[in-house]
């Protein structure tokens, strides 16, 4: 289980690290929302990955450390109040500058757009 | 216990919510009056938080009563207690010269410079790392919106550089927590400098990636070298009582650093002592480097100020770097000096933009300014003090650097490159003052005279430095405190582990 959650961490934050690569607002937007799931992944495996462990506490079986799950939620929160104003903003840039590149302009075949 | 310590992040927070409401948030001059006494009364409170720390106590505060390594605490020791008081007299000076006309460009301008506050005095005063992670989150999301604030091309296009930068920046730090997590098992800062001395073998390896981490976004915050490019279009574009603000938003990385560095990674933690602190010295170097550049080259007054901004982010970081008591105690002389001054610089850009027609504040000949004696005035002591002039606190605070870099093999390189920055930043000033005050032509339109609120806010900043070099006594030896305090907190952490109160 090991290999294969640390696999789709790496695999996510590969997709997400080439999306914000990207020169057009909308992949940046799907890149750091792919890099906000493997980075919740991660800090949920922080806590060490525990098979049929106990849901909270039980007498008997291994408890699974609560610490990484709060921090999880509270990522999640900040990390989609992030996306939802990112969005909003890739919009207003759209609208304002008239194309949906980052710099606000496109380059080399549009220089006349400048 | 002593709850003082709360209010700094809970009054921002409470006076923004308070004009949200309809009957504040529907006239804006009672939003004016609200804001202005509002931020009067968090500088009252950090003054008497400074006040207490002052004496040496450390106020250690229990969020929910829950003892230190379990709970979230509030630490307000020196140096916390320093750059809140900081924070509260830009925000003070901000608000004022908001109030003269600026605020009424877009909505929400105080709720949002309210929340800004709250997250940067939060950030300094938590003990606890991903508490750390949140303030930081709430003042980037209220600098995000404030940034915007009146809309605009160029706003728009440096906000989204800045906020794509700033979220890969959250998305790294949040790596970096969970490393560091998994090795150490803990969250409260005292009790990670506890454990790291523990670490095995195995652990290190990863806590050093960890850490490694941690620093390089923290690097971003602070905007050293490779990672400083953001600042300048975004600080130029920003509006000049949100820029004032923004000043002290450099200092929240630079302030992590130096926590991190002297309580985590300091002397005691074994393998991982002085984590990447070579690293931090070489990159300040070539961070005074580009600034000079910066500076030489900026076309107008804001990016003068922004570069100006990178410049002593550069030579704070140096002293950081170089890493002895005595640089570490004349760093946080010049934090104090270099916030203030680039404040009011910004604000100065600001009222020059704002009285020169087509021209704005580009440093080339253009329409007189209306107020050219006053402005002028203010020019010249913040050029003086922003140089580092005698008498003024520049001089004050790169001296006792320069002095405190005593190795000669280290020397070679500062000096040099501090004086050369110094150097830069008097060519700038004389050529962007010769162009703006004298190379002027057509009638001044003395209907854009700025309102007086707006030179008495620059002047709260500005006065700073002369009383910084009047009190320079009093104020070292407080920073010289305030480092023998991080030193005793590093060889013994549990000093600033906050306990509940017993029932």
């Amino acid at each position: 289980m090991e290999l294969l959650i640390s696999l789709i961490i790496g695999l996510l934050t590969a997709v997400g690290v080439f999306l914000v690569l990207r020169g057009r607002t909308f992949p940046i937007v799907l890149g750091l929302t792919v890099l906000s799931y493997a980075v919740n992944l991660f800090i949920f495996s922080a806590g060490r990955l525990v098979i049929d462990g106990a849901a909270v506490l039980k007498s008997g079986l291994a408890t699974p450390d609560p610490v990484p799950q709060a921090l999880v939620l509270t990522a999640i929160v900040i990390g989609f109040a992030m996306t939802a104003f990112a969005v909003i903003l890739a919009i207003r840039a759209r609208a304002d500058l008239g194309n949906d590149h980052v710099d606000g302009r496109l380059p080399e075949q549009s220089g006349d757009q400048k | 216990m002593n709850h003082l310590i709360t209010l700094p992040i809970i009054l921002p927070l409470l006076l923004a919510t308070l004009q949200l409401l309809p009957i504040v948030e529907k006239s804006i001059e009672r939003q004016r009056l609200i804001s202005v006494v509002g931020s009067l009364c968090i500088l009252i409170v950090s003054a008497a938080l400074l006040i207490s720390a002052a004496d040496n106590k450390v106020t250690l505060y229990a969020l929910g009563n829950w003892d230190a390594p379990f709970g979230i605490q509030l630490v307000g020791d020196r140096l916390s207690s320093l750059m809140v008081l900081l924070t509260s007299i830009l925000l003070l000076a901000a608000n004022l010269y908001a109030s003269a006309g600026d605020d009424n460009q877009g909505r929400y301008f105080y709720p949002l410079m309210m929340f800004q506050a709250m997250g940067i005095n939060g950030a300094f005063l938590t003990g606890d790392i991903f508490n750390l992670f949140v303030f930081f989150e709430i003042l980037l999301i209220a600098s995000y919106s404030l940034l915007i604030h009146g809309g605009g091309k160029h706003k728009t296009s440096a906000a989204v550089h800045y906020v794509f930068l700033n979220l890969v920046g959250s998305a790294i730090f949040l790596f970096a927590l969970g490393i560091i997590y998994g090795t150490l098992g803990t969250l409260n800062m005292a009790d990670m400098a506890l454990r790291v001395r523990e670490l095995n073998e195995s652990e290190i390896q990863l806590t050093k990636i960890g850490g490694m981490m941690l620093l390089s976004v923290f690097a971003l915050k602070a905007a050293l070298l490779p990672l400083q490019f953001w600042l300048p279009r975004t600080y130029a574009s920003a509006p000049g009582p949100v820029v004032a603000l923004f000043a002290i938003m450099t200092k929240v990385g630079i302030y992590s650093i130096i926590r991190i560095q002297n309580l985590i990674f300091g002397d005691s933690a074994g393998a991982l002592t002085d984590l990447g602190q070579d690293w931090i010295w070489v990159l300040a170097l070539g961070t005074l480097v580009m600034a000079t550049l910066g500076v030489i080259s900026a076309p107008s007054v804001k990016r003068l100020a922004a570069h100006l901004v990178i410049l002593s982010v550069g030579t704070l970081l140096v002293a950081v770097g170089f890493g002895t008591a005595s640089s570490l105690s004349a760093a946080l002389f010049y934090a104090v000096h270099s916030t203030l001054a680039g404040a009011a610089f910004f604000l100065i850009g600001d009222i020059i933009a704002e009285q020169r027609e087509r021209s704005f504040d580009r440093i080339v000949a253009g329409r007189s300014l209306a107020q050219p004696m006053s402005i002028g005035i203010l020019f010249f002591v913040a050029a003086l003090t922003l140089i580092g002039m005698p008498p003024l606190s520049g001089f004050i605070g790169k001296f006792l650097i320069m002095k405190s870099i005593d190795s000669s093999s280290a020397l070679v390189w500062a000096w040099p490159l501090l004086l050369i920055g110094s150097l830069a930043a008097l060519v700038a000033f004389s050529r962007a003052g010769s162009t703006l005050f004298w190379r002027s032509n057509g009638k001044p339109d003395n209907s854009k005279a700025s309102a007086t609120r707006k030179f008495i806010a620059v002047g709260i900043l500005l006065s700073a430095a002369p009383l910084m070099s009047l009190f320079a006594g009093p104020i070292t030896e407080y920073t010289d405190a305030t480092v023998e305090q991080l030193q005793a907190f590093e060889q013994n952490p549990s000093l600033i582990m906050a306990k509940g109160v017993q029932r």
